[in-house]
């Protein structure tokens, strides 16, 4: 479980996020979604303690993550950010295998490279394992990254728009692969704008705008037409497609 | 790596073969069977053979950590205000406390690099990332206000050739048994940077990827600092600051073999040790009987190669010259 409680952000006395309480449940998929600029990035930085908190606090599993050693929380949680463009010129091999890291500081053992080449399997890049992540697509270089999130192999996995670059398909398999994480018993929040793709995978939603969480729970209560015409403040239908909600907002 | 067992190889028989080369050549003909040679041997050329391998690692091994912190592939301790800062330092003991011992001054010299260079650091972080060749530029405009208050302090006290051979050009020619040993502390702390090596490649990832592996990027920053510091102080007091191998050497080794910096360093030392034996022996012989600085052969030969970085065509990797492999 994830408790925010009191949580208020600023930059440069910009308000960016106002007196945040919610409870992320454990076991679940979780889905922040909300318009551009709504926090939902700083929010994820906090509980990732990419970020010092200014106000309030923030545990994850009952562990603070301001007090709590950065290194035990890197076993707890994974964090993928939303721009993930590196310069450093690394093989793929390479980038995965620093997601073992926190657990062998260095000096992977055969789990360590069991995990990292099951995670390079996972997202299709045997083949790619040698190349510099300089020379691979957006959508490929992202498949990376995932894929070092993966190997760090945490009860929490936090993604910031891990669909961002994705086609289709890869789109698909990493949601599926969310809800094994979650089958599995661990918990995943995951940022994401394809409303579509909450409603079919989340089970917990929380919608965010102008720095506060406007409603949260599950789907079918949060994907309405009044909430969402309300968050994006733009004419939004729902329909339902194979039992779950179906958000029609592209005409 | 079958590719960087091949460089690393090749690399050691460079060495070597320069090593050799070093020892044997030289204005003073060495016999041997003769006490005299022998004592040319050991106090002259197998010093300054050693003083020029470690200055080339200990540099170009630097470069790369101060790449990788500040995240940018064009700066080098010569061009970051470092070198200037370690002249500073010194020049402040030698005026205040002039019967200072040599490690005050070694001190005095490594602690007022890593202010420079920490100032470097909150400088850059203000500008925007996208425009990398801005942190290069505020590198050398720091450099040049530092370097002219060390300049204008050394003609107010009649300083000026002093510091000449601290900051202008480095050479060897100088180098003595027991006066070139403060280098191996540069050595060491090349070293040092050697078992952090996963750490800086974190770093080099960003401090956000950093943190979320549990790293804390100040301190690992702190440490790399440290490292630039030692290296470019222990250099510039000993035989003087030598530009251009910390900015080529790890360039070309991050192009062959990529930024994973536990397979690279090993390479970049050998690489940058190689590189500036090489150029002190040519500043040794093409106008002997004198001598040319190691460091004016290296400005020009240095220049000549980054040059060539910057405009040759890119050329994939092996394996990306195999094509799409998405499996
Ligand atoms: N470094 C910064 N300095 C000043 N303001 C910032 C900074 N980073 C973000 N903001 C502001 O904070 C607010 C929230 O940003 P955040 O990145 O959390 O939004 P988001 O919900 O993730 O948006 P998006 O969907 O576009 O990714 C925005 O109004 C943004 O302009
Ligand atoms: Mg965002």
């Amino acid at each position: 479980m994830i408790e925010i409680k009191n949580v208020s952000y600023a930059i440069g006395g910009a308000k960016i996020l106002q007196d945040i309480n919610t409870v992320i449940p454990k076991g679940s998929v979780t889905a922040l979604i909300g318009p551009n600029g709504a926090g939902k990035s700083s929010l994820l930085n906090l509980i990732g303690r990419i970020e010092p908190l200014q106000t309030g606090t923030i545990d994850v599993d009952g562990q603070n993550v301001t007090t709590s050693h950065s290194g035990r929380l890197a076993r707890t949680m994974a964090f993928l950010g939303q721009h993930t463009a590196v310069a450093s010129r690394l093989r793929v091999s390479e980038l995965v295998a620093f997601g073992r890291w926190p657990h062998c500081h260095g000096r992977p053992g055969p789990e360590d490279h069991e995990k990292v080449a099951d995670a390079i399997a996972q997202f299709s890049l045997r083949g790619l394992a040698d190349r510099f992540l300089d020379e691979l697509s957006g959508g490929q270089a992202q498949r990376a990254h995932l894929a070092m999130t993966f190997a760090q192999d945490t009860p929490w996995v936090l993604l910031d728009e891990p669909l961002n670059n994705l086609d289709m398909a890869h789109s698909r398999i990493l949601m599926r692969k969310l809800s094994d994480l979650r089958d599995a018993g661990k918990s995943v929040v995951i940022v994401v704008h394809d409303l579509n793709q909450a409603a079919a995978w989340a089970d917990h939603l929380v919608a965010m705008k102008h720095g506060r969480v406007v409603v949260s729970g599950a789907p079918d209560e949060v994907l309405t037409p009044d909430w969402l015409s309300a968050l994006y403040d733009t004419e939004v239908q729902v329909l339902r497609y194979a039992d779950r909600p179906l958000v029609l907002s592209h005409v | 790596m079958q590719a960087r067992k091949k460089i690393l190889i090749g690399l050691s028989l460079l060495i070597f073969i320069l090593a050799a080369i070093s020892v044997f050549i030289g204005v003073a003909q060495m016999d041997l069977s003769d006490p005299r040679g022998m004592m040319i041997l050991t106090v002259s050329r197998i010093p300054r053979t050693i003083a020029a391998l470690l200055t080339g690692s200990a540099l170009a091994v630097a470069g790369v950590v101060m790449q990788q912190i500040v995240r940018n592939r064009f700066v080098e301790p010569g061009t970051a205000g470092t070198a200037e800062s370690a002249a500073l330092g010194l020049l402040a003991v030698t005026l205040i406390a002039p019967q200072a011992s040599i490690w005050i001054k070694m001190v005095a010299a490594s602690v007022s690099a890593l202010i420079g260079t920490s100032i470097f650091v909150k400088m850059i972080r203000k500008l925007p990332p996208r425009e990398v060749l801005l942190v290069p530029l505020a590198g050398i405009v720091l450099s040049g206000v530092i370097g002219a208050i060390v300049t204008w302090i050394g003609w107010q006290t009649d300083m000026m050739q002093f510091i000449a051979t601290w900051l202008m050009t480095g050479e060897f020619s100088g180098v003595i048994a027991g006066r070139y040993e403060l280098l191996w502390i540069a050595g060491l702390a090349a070293g040092i940077a050697f078992f952090a090596a996963d750490r800086f490649a974190i770093l080099g990832l960003g401090p956000e990827a950093a943190t979320a592996l549990g790293l804390s990027p100040r301190a690992v920053m702190r440490l790399g600092l440290a490292v630039v510091a030692v290296v470019t102080a222990m250099v510039v007091v000993s035989v003087g600051m030598i530009p251009f191998v910390g900015l080529v050497v790890p360039n070309i080794i991050a192009r062959l073999i990529g930024d994973n910096l536990r397979a690279a360093l090993p390479v970049t030392a050998l690489g940058g040790g190689a590189l500036v034996l090489a150029c002190d022996i040519i500043g040794r012989v093409i106008v002997a009987p004198f001598e040319i600085p190691a460091g004016t052969i290296l400005g020009v030969l240095g220049a000549g190669i980054f040059l060539w970085l910057l405009w040759r065509p890119a050329r994939p990797s092996k394996a990306a010259a195999m094509g799409p492999t998405d499996v």
